[in-house]
């Protein structure tokens, strides 16, 4: 195989180029764990004070779901919701687009268990 | 060393100026991949975060939450059991819990009535979570009126505000008195919502449960782990629709990088015939290839990871922002704490870049062996 030479003095080869972008790429995907911990030590009084609340107000869910009665506290709904017209059906709200149905509903022995 | 490093680097020239020539063709198919990639990792990192965080948070949740069933729907808790629940061996502290929902017509908002222990009210004062304060413009001082159960007006000062901090828990919480509760609900005395159990042994958290089903048949108890495991579930990130649509354009994309990469186009061909007529071995034709599968795969792999960073990290996720707002009026408005598994990278990186790389080396090396005078021929 014949190699050619590069371009004596001319302009940067592809390959440094190429290299050079991928080495900060690289580097960027790699900030990506240093950054995340340095986030998450930002965030722990944040944490903490979701803790405190939780704790002081005997909070059981996130605010996250508020559109219907029983996507807001999932912890606390019977065991047919949120998709609570049949256990598979589809949900209608639009967070039936992010949730499953909970694997508990799926054990019935937790079911026989603790709700008798 | 030195002499094999310059013929790579010969190489991946030579590769990259073979992009290049067929620009338009391999920028759609860079841009398509890094979309492909980034909203993956979006969703992964989105989902794990968010499960992350609702652990943490939800440690300190109640023990044990025993709610009252009758006919298989929720109903009122005798206030009065919360003597026979102290009684069970193990059992801490019990107490009664006031909570309620209120859908407000005026802005079509669900709001989260409690009454808190920690948090002692005058009559006639209300705390009120920060995305009701944000949503209805509501501050420290102003009134707002809530209907009662039997049509009257009853007006409540707001006394204070949650902290933003704690939004993500209490964004539609509204704290309240006891008598103000009873009022607004038309919840007798001698009721409560649910009750809240605390446990010496998180080890006999089961076996209370247990014997709380056994003492009381009408109870339904929700251990802390349960609750912890709903968001364990909801938020698996192999679940939902969001996952199933991506599922189907990932599928696409096999489909459009597989034929891109494992069907050699004629131009492709003659390049290899004509690389070979030149004194290239096969070997060198297939580290060709393979450096540009790889260059392709790497760079977006690497590049749509950033941008799922960028996306759920540093702004609200708007990709996922519709579809957790939904319908409802008040949202909390919270920054996710990062969270990254490594594995699930990892997991991505494999099934990603692995694939495609090593599905532009096998049609090459099938070129590659052919006589170069037959492919310049056809």
């Amino acid at each position: 195989m014949i190699f050619i030479p590069p371009a004596a003095g001319g302009d940067m080869r592809k390959s440094t180029i190429y290299f050079s972008f991928l080495i900060v790429l690289f580097l960027l995907s790699g900030s990506i764990f240093f950054l995340s911990s340095a986030q998450r030590r930002n965030a722990a009084s944040d944490l903490e004070e979701m803790g405190r609340t939780v704790k002081e107000l005997e909070l059981t869910d996130l605010s996250l779901f508020m559109e219907a009665r029983y996507t807001r506290h999932p912890s606390q709904s019977d065991l047919q919701t949120a998709f609570q017209d049949h256990p598979m059906a589809m949900e209608h709200f639009p967070s039936g687009s992010l949730m499953k149905v909970p694997e508990v509903m799926r054990e019935s022995s937790r079911y026989e268990t603790l709700d008798r | 060393m030195k002499r094999w490093i310059d013929k790579q680097k010969n190489i991946i020239d030579f590769t990259l100026s073979s992009l290049l020539r067929r620009k338009g063709k391999n920028t759609a198919l860079f841009l398509v991949y890094t979309l492909i990639v980034f909203l993956l990792a979006s969703v992964m990192f989105y989902t794990y975060a968010l499960k992350k965080e609702a652990a943490l948070i939800l440690q300190n949740a109640p023990d044990i939450v025993v709610q009252r069933t009758v006919a298989g729907r929720h109903d009122l808790m005798p206030v009065k059991y919360v003597e026979e629940m102290r009684k069970i061996r193990g059992v801490n502290t019990a107490s009664p819990r006031l909570w309620g929902y209120y859908y407000d017509p005026r802005s079509r908002a669900n709001f989260t009535l409690m009454v808190s222990e920690s948090h002692p009210l005058p009559a006639g004062d209300i705390i009120i979570g920060s995305g009701i304060s944000r949503s209805l413009r509501a501050f420290r001082g102003d009134m707002m009126t809530f209907r009662t159960h039997d049509g009257d007006l009853l007006t409540l000062q707001v006394s204070d505000i949650l902290s933003t901090e704690s939004e993500l828990v209490s964004a539609d919480i509204i704290l309240m008195a006891e008598e103000d509760f009873r009022d607004l609900s038309g919840m007798a005395k001698e009721y409560a919502t649910d009750l809240t159990l605390r446990v010496r042994n998180q080890e006999e958290l089961r076996t209370i449960a247990g014997k709380i089903a056994d003492l009381l048949p009408g109870m339904r108890p929700i251990i802390k782990d349960e609750m912890l495991r709903t968001y364990d579930s909801v938020f698996d990130w192999r679940s939902g629709m969001v996952v199933l649509m991506i599922f189907s354009s990932v599928l696409a994309f096999i489909i459009f990088a597989w034929d891109k990469a494992s069907g050699l186009s004629a131009e492709e061909r003659k390049e290899i015939g004509i690389l070979k007529a030149i004194g290239w071995e096969t070997s060198d034709v297939i580290v060709m290839k393979f450096w540009e599968g790889a260059v392709i795969s790497l760079t977006s792999f690497l590049t749509g990871m950033v941008l799922a960073y960028i996306h759920i990290f540093f702004t609200p996720a708007p990709l996922f922002e519709g579809a957790l707002k939904g319908w409802s009026v008040l949202y909390p408005s919270f920054r996710l704490t990062p969270f990254i598994n490594p594995y699930q990278i990892a997991t991505l990186f494999f099934l990603t870049v692995v694939p495609y790389t090593v599905a532009t080396i096998v049609p090459s090396w099938r070129a590659a062996t052919v006589d170069p005078d037959s492919i310049m021929r056809s």
